[in-house]
């Protein structure tokens, strides 16, 4: 039976990976490779490393950093932060990774989806979705440049035109909820989820092992993503796994 | 040295590391004269079913179609296993190598594709290259076309149905997940592979 995925994501920034809160606030959590590494071991089924001030500051995707952290990691690897053309996501490629996760640059020109999916695959094509409630509660906004831009684009309304372009996966971060280890944004997973013919990774607020209870089952996430969590040791992965297990979601586990 | 077939789709870069990681040597090449000469040949593939037709107009298929002919152990995985197939629905016009009997087709509407993620294995006779992996064991999935069970399957996967996880026949195998991703259990079949006499 296909499992549901638990996912370490790495927000680096110059080269170590920090984590915020609402995607600012930022503290150390270590060395990038080391991290990933570690997690793998542990089960992880997944590594997602974000270059989380690429697009802000206009810089390249921290190559080497990827180089570092993909040459030992034998489970499947995503970068993203800073991917604006097919070149840059060659580049990240020829890095190591497995798949791209493209975001800002997506939603100016959706065409670099397409691009994507035809020269590496749609599997490789995982488009990123910032997303915060409106004011009045109605809908999901789409925000752009790691978190910091408004788009006036309706959530629901992109996942279906990226996944048109040729999106492999989704990546829903609910800026709410990011950091706040309130758990998951279940409405807005729930939202995505129901629209999508391709897996939906949920992300942003996981605190607590019943989180991914939640996400999983009424929540309808394929995968589930969380950073601090797993950095600072609040959730050991096999703890998770095996409460999963217990708990009717089928996990890969042992490993 | 292993020859890994360099067909311009997609990413050989994992391959090549988990081959480095276990300790075998291997070369990146499109050449079908390294190929001709290669003691094993790996052919990943990750992309489109008609991105091997460069297989056949580079003169590559005919070399890998007369080193699997000479014995020469072959891995094909993912689209590199499909193409031991007949065919894909993928791009119906393009020619595989037909090693394997059937048609390669996309996965029922009821269920998401891509498959994507850790599916498990069901074992179902003795394998070279599954040699030492344990029945239901975990390892990463990314398509969306799958190969049918048939006589060359070795393990079976269930998603929206039962497809072939992994083929072998004499010294031709394919697997229709990534080993270079699968964690310990993946470096285990690639193992088993280098390790194969010449």
């Amino acid at each position: 039976m296909l499992t549901r995925r638990i996912i370490v994501c790495l927000d680096v920034d110059a080269g170590r990976v920090v984590k915020g809160v609402q995607f600012t606030k930022l503290r150390d959590a270590g060395d990038p490779a080391e991290l990933a590494a570690a997690h793998a071991a542990a089960g992880a089924d997944e590594i997602v490393l974000l270059d989380i001030t690429a697009t802000h500051e206009k810089r390249a995707t921290l190559l080497e950093t990827v180089r570092r952290t993909a040459r030992e990691l034998m489970v499947p690897f995503t970068v993203g932060g800073g991917i604006r053309s097919v070149d840059d996501a060659s580049a990240v490629f020829d890095a190591g990774a497995d798949k791209v996760a493209v975001n800002s640059a997506a939603l100016a020109d959706p065409t670099l989806i397409t691009q994507i999916a035809a020269k590496f695959g749609s599997q490789a094509a995982v488009v990123a979705i910032d997303a915060r409630a409106s004011a009045d509660r109605s809908h999901y906004e789409v925000k752009k440049t790691g978190g910091r831009d408004a788009t006036g684009r309706d959530a629901v309304a992109w996942a279906r035109e990226a996944q048109e372009a040729g999106a492999g996966e989704f990546l829903v971060t609910s800026m709410d909820r990011d950091g706040t280890k309130d758990g998951f944004d279940m409405e807005l997973t729930r939202a995505i989820a129901a629209v999508a013919h391709i897996p939906v990774i949920a992300s942003g607020g996981a605190g607590a092992i019943e989180h991914f209870v939640e996400v999983f089952q009424p929540g309808g996430a394929d995968a589930a993503l969380a950073a601090s969590i797993f950095h600072f040791g609040l959730i050991r992965m096999s703890d998770l796994k095996q409460h999963l297990q217990q708990n009717g979601v089928s996990v890969r586990w042992p490993c | 040295m292993i020859a890994i077939v360099d067909y311009r789709a997609g990413n050989l870069t994992s391959v090549k590391k988990a081959l480095d990681r276990v300790g075998a040597e291997s070369f990146v090449t499109s050449d079908p004269r390294a190929i001709a000469t290669a003691e094993k040949i790996v052919l990943p593939g990750v992309g489109h079913f008609a991105a091997t037709e460069v297989l056949a107009t580079s003169g590559m298929s005919g070399a890998i179609a007369e080193a699997i002919g000479r014995d020469v152990p072959f891995l094909g995985i993912c689209v590199g296993m499909q193409w031991l197939f007949e065919t894909s629905e993928e791009a119906p016009a393009t020619r595989g190598l037909g090693l394997f009997p059937g048609q390669c087709g996309h996965f029922p509407l009821a269920v998401k594709s891509p498959h994507v993620g850790w599916n498990d294995l069901t074992r179902e006779r003795p394998s070279l290259l599954l040699a030492g992996v344990p029945q239901n064991s975990f390892v990463y999935f990314t398509h969306t076309y799958r190969a049918p069970v048939g006589p060359g399957s070795v393990a079976q996967c269930e998603y929206g149905g039962t497809f072939s996880a992994a083929v072998e026949r004499g010294r031709v195998f394919g697997v229709q997940f990534h080993p270079e991703k699968s964690g310990e259990i993946g470096l285990t079949i690639l193992r088993n592979f280098c390790e194969l006499a010449c």
